[in-house]
């Protein structure tokens, strides 16, 4: 019997697992459960190109064809309320019922409701899925002035879309800087300094507390912790996500800030895995348990445990990276920062600039804004295993790509 | 920019065709929309070989391909971000090397040949 794999999440980490699997095996029984409808899209672009081009059609992970041909049995509009791990099989709300030899469970994130008064207004928009960035598009049409409650990554691409498209926005960040869970405060302020150019405000510091509505209850503001009133006749909620961990958590898997993996992404049932934005893995360096939202964790862990099930085991230990599109800047992050670290900012000029973070006095991660080779090369040099010390790039001013090619050199 | 609309999978005479050469010879050729880019053209054609997993955006380096030498000068050039990426991609050629995402199809492009590398990552 060839073996029955059951995916549960058609995303991004969901797909990848897919498609890897049948690379690696040609025999296994491939099925992939997503609930939402469609062929499995990519989000990135909801919040940048997404906005201007509104065309689905370039979303698409792959085309139809590709899971015909691959013979990956997906499964739209399906959602998995249920693990019966004693006959290990998956059961969808609609009752079909499908057994595995091994589960991988790729169920994402979810966008949270933070305690706000009046958070079920109608008219709130939120970004995750390909039906809330339609719903944005039509009203960033009509809309004239946007208020986008949340400075991380998603509310400020949409902003500086916004911006772009002549609507007045306001961001308010209750963080003293943008960003502030993720880059280095060096990093935060350059990016304060290009929103504020394109004309966007940005209210630091201040809870949002209520979502103002006009009288039949569409939402048309904000109110801050201050008494401030920010009126918007569009009004985005982007502060944050929690993790999908409702059906692992029912079937008795540990949760822990996501499903708990252990370094194998497997969880303490032999025949369940977990990737992606759900997951919470050992990291290789540290050994501490954490979870990312990117694009790479969820491709890269669908690759190893693609990997763990086909006969190749090994430790996952990909070096993290991610990247976010506001107006012409890219920002891009290769690694990852640790508790006791300290950071250096290297600014080249006014749109380009580096933040590198020591611990110890090695390099751990790189932030860099419109320097994607500096980025490239902090990937390698990381990859590499090698550790690069402060006073090392210091006699290079910093410049990873010049240390990385005169390493490359050396005998 | 102005971009055509674009209809993966909805093929006509006049719509380019590209080639894709794999490292052991095997030749794909692939029907891709004027709009799109030649990453999208080989997504959409499920060319095995071109991950793309950033999608485009220019941010992750794994839809490399080398360009056949008679291409190389018939390309709109690469910016700066394009190169950036490629210096450390696996394996880049300085001349050859492109990132498909970054290559827009026109009419010109009809009969365009790339190569894939070894391996993206
Ligand atoms: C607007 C936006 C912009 C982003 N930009 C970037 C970026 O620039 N760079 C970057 O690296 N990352 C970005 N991300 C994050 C990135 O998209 C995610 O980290 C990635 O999609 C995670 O993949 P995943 O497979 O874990 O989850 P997802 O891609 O979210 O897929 C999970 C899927 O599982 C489904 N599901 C959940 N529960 C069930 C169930 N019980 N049964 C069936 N199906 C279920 C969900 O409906 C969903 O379709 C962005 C995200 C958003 C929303
Ligand atoms: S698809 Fe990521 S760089 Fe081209």
């Amino acid at each position: 019997m060839p073996e029955q794999i059951v995916i549960v999440g058609a995303g991004q980490g969901g797909f990848q697992a897919a498609a890897s699997l049948r690379q690696n095996d040609s025999n296994a029984r491939i099925t992939l459960i997503g609930e939402e409808p469609g062929l499995p899209y990519q989000r990135p672009p909801l919040s940048k190109s997404f906005m201007k081009d509104g065309d689905p059609a370039r979303l698409l992970l792959r085309p139809k064809t590709f899971f015909e041909k691959n013979q990956i049995n997906l499964v739209e509009k399906s959602r998995v309320s249920f693990i019966d791990r004693a006959i290990k099989e998956v059961e969808t709300k609609s009752g079909l019922r499908f057994p595995y030899d091994h589960l991988i469970l790729a169920t994402g994130a979810r966008n949270t409701k933070p305690p706000i008064r009046n958070v079920e207004a109608h008219g709130l928009h939120d970004l995750r899925t390909l039906a809330d960035a339609t719903a944005m598009r039509s009203a960033v049409g009509s809309a004239r002035h946007a208020v986008v409650i949340g400075g991380g990554f998603i509310g400020l691409e949409f902003a500086a879309q916004a911006r772009a498209a002549g609507i007045e926005v306001t961001v308010v960040e209750m963080a003293p800087r943008l960003m502030a869970r993720v880059v280095s405060p060096g990093i935060s302020h350059l990016f304060a300094d290009m929103h504020l150019a394109m004309g966007t405000q940005l209210v630091f510091g201040q809870p949002a507390v209520e979502i103002l509505s006009t009288n039949n209850g569409v939402a048309s503001g904000v109110l801050l912790a201050d008494g401030t009133e920010l009126e918007g006749d569009m009004v985005l909620l982007a502060s944050g996500v929690q993790p999908n961990t409702g059906l692992a958590a029912a079937a008795g898997l540990e949760i822990d800030n996501g499903i708990v993996v252990d370094h194998m992404l497997q969880t303490a049932d032999p025949a369940i895995f977990a990737l992606g934005d759900c997951a919470a893995f050992p990291e290789f360096c540290s050994g501490k348990r954490i979870r990312l939202e990117s694009v790479q964790a969820a491709t890269d862990q669908a690759r190893a445990i693609a990997r763990n099930l086909t006969g190749n085991p090994a430790a996952y230990d990909a070096i993290a990276w991610f990247w976010s599109d506001q107006a012409d800047w890219k920002l891009q992050i290769a690694g990852l920062p640790k508790e006791n670290g300290e950071t250096h900012l290297i600014r080249r000029n006014h749109n380009t600039a580096t933040a590198l973070w020591f611990s110890d006095g090695i390099l751990t991660c790189a932030e860099t804004v419109n320097a994607a080779g500096e980025h490239m090369a902090a990937r390698r040099l990381l990859a590499s295993g090698l550790p690069v010390t402060r006073s090392d790039l210091e006699m290079h001013e910093y410049r990873l790509t010049d240390y990385l090619n005169s390493t490359l050199k050396a005998p | 920019m102005m971009r055509a609309p674009y209809h993966p999978g909805n093929t006509d005479k006049s719509m380019p065709k590209i080639t894709f050469i794999e490292q052991d010879g095997t030749q794909h050729e692939a029907v891709v929309s004027i709009g799109s880019t030649v990453m999208e053209g080989a997504r959409d054609n499920d060319i095995a070989g071109i991950l793309a997993d950033c999608g485009g955006a220019c941010a992750c380096s794994t839809c490399h391909v080398y360009i056949d030498p008679a291409w190389v000068d018939r390309l709109p050039p690469k910016e700066s971000m394009e190169s950036d990426m490629l210096d450390f991609a696996f394996e880049p050629d300085p001349l050859r090397s492109r990132l498909t995402c970054q290559i827009r199809v026109t009419e010109a492009l009809d009969g365009l040949v790339v190569f894939l590398p070894e391996q993206q990552i």
